[in-house]
């Protein structure tokens, strides 16, 4: 073993200029170079003013906005992480339950057999920034009395906003709706 | 949702149409032929110069081993110092504290073992600094280190008679400097085009279009990420891993990571077959492996997509699957099949929560780090198979009269020996462990109630997760459980994590060192043909019978269990 040691402490303080020190500050170029906003995250402004990151979700609760996902760090970014209840965990299923109900007293002409299930559940990363177009869909009427606006007029933004990845599900991101909806 | 299958049944193909000729590459890298790359030569020369290595030194199983535990000792050493201290190093800019010793012994012993379980959270619990010159270096040689005893081995299968194996140092070397850089940098590239963050500034303040104030965690997340699933190392940037935005920012990342994890583990086992020259034996092992992935996954993407039937009952719209836990923008077809890809490869990075999925996908994550072996870790994945391929032919001789060989070897009594002790303590340590915290939870019901984050069937699967995970050097978890503050979960895990990595890899070069040294039989009409179906299906039934027979009683209690609950 002794005669191991000084290799390889030698081969670890190369290996560490390599694969940390050179192979980061190329990477770190490159993303100056050619990555959007030179690698420190997309950001969305609104009047010159950032108000989030597009590809981070955040909370929206007032009623006058598309709501987003319950989320288990309360789209803090500061941290991540789901809610990690299993699937039967009883007082996960009595928090479900009231999400629903919450969501129906809200949006009292909606039916409940056309709730979509991740309005209610939380993603995984608590961020997520989007939710399914049906979910966008069901909130329509209850954001069209609040802010006497056509229904019809707030289709349009939404399916404006219907991204369809090549095999993934649809998906609309709820900050850049949201922001839209504001210039309406 | 067909198309969502269409998705992953193409992510299969992509990642086997790469591996083929991406195992030809890494045959002749290993067998020193020429390659696109030799233009690095004068460079790995320099290093071994300085370092006074001679890379051309032939070395025993043994020699080889001791150089490969001493470097691990000393990259241990050093990344739990930094960790210890990392709130004086540079590159600190949310001024994070330094870690404590029980969970900085975790994390350097994670990382350096290629499982990278994580106890904590890398936006509050590591700097810039630790989280590359730690996590990501560790990421780099730990790959290096698996593929260089992967290397090892094959050179055993290949020689004729010879104790001499190769030089540890220089399959390291050329692992990391010839497979894992260039891969690295190229999917760097892609990912922060599509949006991942690479940045040393501190977490963004914001307040938000309603007018709330949070905060954003950024960081060199596109230097971190490649490395993580090349390596099939697994561990986060973020705590959420996979699943954070920024970490995996849309479904095209999500199918890139995805072949990026697995070309590795598929390409290793060609290799094999081009190294060794025999590609129908290749195509056997590969064969074995995805029917055992098939037979995990399929039943894991149905489940998710058909989604909870506890909240169907609730009366809502159901049809988008078990979205608990999981991203909209991935969809429960993609989060299931890299639920199992993630588990079955060692890699442990997480697109969804495990800690929610159906009980029957949790049931199929456990089984496929209890085997192990369908693929498998890069490099250590053949070698846990390769323990299967062994008994498989000892019992094949046995059942049929003729000495049991394989490739021109006799397997005898030592080399059995060492199998079944290599093949029976994985689901030693895991059911050990498991069995233990079971009895000190069950005993200290209130202190350590934190432990576990649901009740009943599923909070012990929480607990037989963590140490299959920590025993496979996978990495992910059912993140529920409470082992974030806790010493008990820091040093259980980490001593389990050791063993789990190091007595396998030794064991399984012991074997090959032992029989590269045997008498070379050629091969004859009574010679046992391993590269035939027939011999595939006896593989597969030692492989389902030791890992079903081993673990079934507790699956039972878990994720079994749950799922009888619900119905």
């Amino acid at each position: 073993m002794i005669k191991h040691i000084l290799p390889s402490i030698k081969l670890s303080i190369i290996s560490l200029l390599l694969f940390v020190g050179i192979y980061t500050l190329v990477v770190w170029g490159i993303a100056y170079a050619v990555a959007p906003n030179h690698g420190n995250g997309e950001v969305v402004q609104v009047n010159g003013k950032t108000v989030g990151y597009k590809l981070v979700g955040q909370s929206f609760t007032q009623p006058k906005y598309f709501n987003g996902r319950p989320s288990a760090v309360s789209y803090n970014a500061a941290g991540s992480g789901g809610s990690n209840k299993g699937p039967s965990n009883p007082d996960y299923l009595k928090g479900v339950q009231s999400a629903i109900d919450t969501f129906l007293v809200y949006n009292p002409t909606v039916k409940k057999a056309e709730l979509p299930v991740e309005l209610v559940t939380m993603s995984g990363s608590g961020l997520d920034p989007d939710i399914s177009p049906k979910a966008a869909m069901v909130q329509i009427a209850r954001i069209a009395s609040v802010r006497h606006l056509s229904e019809g007029q707030l289709t349009a933004l939404v399916n404006k906003h219907i991204e369809k990845p090549w095999f993934g599900p649809a998906h609309v991101n709820v900050l850049l709706l949201n922001v839209d909806l504001d210039k309406l | 949702m067909n198309l969502e299958i269409l998705g992953i049944i193409l992510m299969f193909l992509v990642t086997l149409i790469i591996g083929v000729p991406l195992g030809r590459y890494i045959a002749r890298v290993y067998a020193g032929e020429k390659t696109i790359l030799d233009f690095l030569s004068p460079i790995e020369r320099f290093f071994y110069r300085i370092s006074g290595i001679d890379p051309n030194k032939e070395m025993n199983w043994k020699e080889n081993m001791l150089a490969m535990l001493t470097i691990n000792l000393v990259w241990f050493i050093f990344c739990f110092v930094i960790l210890v201290v990392q709130q004086w190093l540079p590159l600190n800019p949310d001024k994070n504290p330094n870690m404590l010793p029980d969970q900085a012994f975790n994390t350097a012993i994670s990382f350096l073992v290629n499982c990278d379980l994580q106890h904590y959270s890398g936006e509050s619990a590591a700097t810039y600094f630790t989280q590359l010159a730690c996590m990501m270096f560790l990421m780099f040689v730990s790959a290096g280190t698996g593929l260089a005893a992967a290397a090892i081995l094959m050179n055993a299968l290949k020689l004729k008679t010879s104790t001499e194996l190769g030089n540890f140092y220089n399959y390291f070397m050329k692992s990391c400097t010839r497979i894992l850089l260039p891969l690295s940098i190229v999917l760097a590239v892609v990912l922060m085009l599509n949006g991942m963050p690479m940045t040393f500034h501190a977490k963004d303040t914001i307040t938000t279009l309603q007018g709330d104030t949070v905060q954003v965690s950024r960081g060199p997340v596109a230097a971190f990420v490649p490395i993580k699933h090349v390596g099939t190392n697994g561990g986060g940037f973020y705590g959420a891993n996979s699943a954070h935005p920024l970490e995996n920012p849309n479904y095209t990342t999500n199918f890139i990571l995805m072949v990026s994890q697995c070309i590795l583990p598929f390409a290793i086992v060609f290799a094999l077959g081009f190294y060794l020259k025999k590609q129908k034996f290749a195509w056997m092992v590969f064969g074995v492996m995805t029917i055992g992935f098939l037979c995990l996954v399929a039943p894991t993407v149905m489940s998710e997509i058909h989604g909870n039937p506890a909240i169907a009952k609730m009366g809502i719209d159901n049809r988008a699957g078990a979205m608990e836990g999981k991203e909209v923008r991935f969809g429960p077809a993609a989060s299931g099949y890299w639920s199992i890809m993630t588990t079955v490869i060692s890699t442990g990075s997480v697109n969804c929560m495990h800690d929610s999925t159906m009980p029957l996908s949790g049931m199929n994550q456990l089984w496929a780090m209890m085997v192990n072996c369908f693929y498998g870790g890069k490099g250590v994945g053949f070698m846990n198979f390769y323990i299967f391929i062994i008994i498989a032919v000892f019992m094949s001789g046995l059942m049929v009269g003729r000495t049991p060989e394989f490739h021109g070897k006799k397997i005898e009594a030592k080399e059995m020996k060492i199998a079944s002790i290599v093949a029976l303590w994985h689901p030693l340590l895991i059911l050990a462990f498991a069995a233990v915290a079971c009895f000190v939870y069950v005993h200290h019901p209130i202190k350590y109630g934190y432990w576990l984050n649901n009740p009943g069937y599923h909070g012990f699967s929480e607990m037989l997760y963590e140490y299959t995970s920590a025993s496979a050097n996978n990495g992910s978890g059912f993140e529920g459980l409470g082992d974030t503050p806790s010493k008990f979960w820091n040093v259980t895990t980490g001593f389990v994590l050791i063993f789990g990595r190091y007595l396998p890899i030794i064991g399984q070069i012991a074997i090959a060192g032992s029989l590269a040294g045997k008498k070379f039989i050629p091969e004859s009409a009574g010679t046992l043909k391993t590269d035939t179906v027939t011999f595939g299906v006896m593989v597969f039934a030692v492989i389902v019978i030791i890992a079903a027979l081993s673990f079934f009683p507790a699956l039972s209690l878990g994720p079994i269990a749950e799922y009888f609950s619900m119905r």
